[in-house]
């Protein structure tokens, strides 16, 4: 992505009329930037979903955005997984209100995590493991990280050690299901379809 | 559609699974074992009334500003069975069963506090 400062072709017209060129920001973006923007958002679209499913205990979360970050590493590497993962979290807090507060830097460090680990298990022969092994390994570093940052950060009180348990049991189910949902769409034969206004977001996803 | 879920599950991924599953088990046991607990320290006003074993059944009167509690110890768990604070918060909690369960009155200014062995000890009195 590269900004530079041009005329901007849409409002030339009315520039021209004033006697001065109009200048604007435009930002040379490429086809890869446009695919990123549209999984973030299909992974938001997911994470606002999610949001309005109740909880028993803060940070247990099905973590559905979690499907397109596994997606998108099986099919476009680990770069565009961290893009998709890392823009999801940061325009998730905008647009739920919470950029900046704590339950933004927890679900961070819980991307942060997920994608380092994902970053090593993504090398593990294909043959043998799929989608699901990367879902259950990132969820649980996910809430490795999360709970590291609430331990050092928010709560440093040995007390919590009494919620690991349940933590972990939730990453293991919600990383299987996140997995297995993941392995379905990616098990099914690439269709491209090219509608070019809404549909185009879910049909990436084929 | 490829049919049942479980054929998107590869060989290792399995494995993964199982790792996960004990290491899930693995955490249950060692976090969730607060230990049995093995006797009730009563404090009253910030000190150590008295502690004592939960093997045998009794019930312990603990002076403090307001009056007396009365703890009552049964069945290896340790209540407040009486107090006299004004809202009974520590009454209604019930009884205590594994270490490092409290109650306290704090109107009263009395507690109970179960430990087991593996409560770490800040000091021991003989």
């Amino acid at each position: 992505m590269t900004a530079s400062t041009t005329e901007n072709p849409w409002e030339g017209g009315r520039g021209k009329r004033e006697g001065k060129p109009t200048s604007s920001i435009l930002l040379a973006t490429t086809a890869e930037d446009h695919h990123v923007a549209r999984m973030a958002a299909l992974a938001l679209g997911l994470s606002v979903l999610e949001a309005a499913i109740p909880s028993p205990l803060p940070g247990v979360k099905p973590g559905l955005a979690n499907i397109v970050t596994l997606i998108v590493l099986a099919r476009y590497g680990w770069r565009t997984a961290a893009w998709v993962s890392v823009l999801r979290v940061v325009a998730g807090s905008l647009l739920l209100g919470n950029f900046l507060a704590p339950g933004f830097f927890l679900s961070l460090s819980g991307a942060v995590f997920s994608l380092a680990v994902l970053a090593v298990s993504q090398h593990l022969p294909q043959r043998w493991f799929g989608p699901v092994t990367h879902s259950i390994f990132a969820a649980f570093a996910h809430i490795a990280g999360q709970l590291l940052l609430v331990y050092f950060w928010l709560i440093p009180h040995v007390g919590l050690l009494y919620l690991v348990p349940i933590f972990a049991a939730a990453a293991l189910v919600f990383g299987t299901v996140n997995g297995l949902i993941a392995a379905h769409y990616l098990n099914e034969p690439q269709v491209t379809v090219a509608r070019p206004t809404f549909g185009s977001i879910s049909s990436d996803l084929k | 559609m490829n049919g049942l879920p479980m054929a998107q599950i590869k060989p290792g991924d399995w494995l993964t699974l199982l790792a996960g599953a004990l290491l899930t088990a693995f955490l249950v046991f060692t976090l969730w074992q607060g230990g049995a607990a093995d006797k009730a320290v009563i404090r009253s006003g910030g000190k150590i009334f008295r502690e004592a074993p939960l093997s045998r059944d009794q019930i312990i009167e603990v002076p403090g500003p307001l009056g007396i509690s009365r703890i009552a110890i049964h069945n290896r768990q340790a209540r407040i069975a009486a107090d006299p604070s004004p809202r009974q918060y520590c009454v209604r909690q019930g009884w205590l069963k594994q270490a490092g369960e409290i109650s306290i009155c704090l109107p009263n200014q009395v507690s109970v506090e179960l430990s087991g062995k593996r409560k770490n000890y800040d000091s021991l009195n003989y």
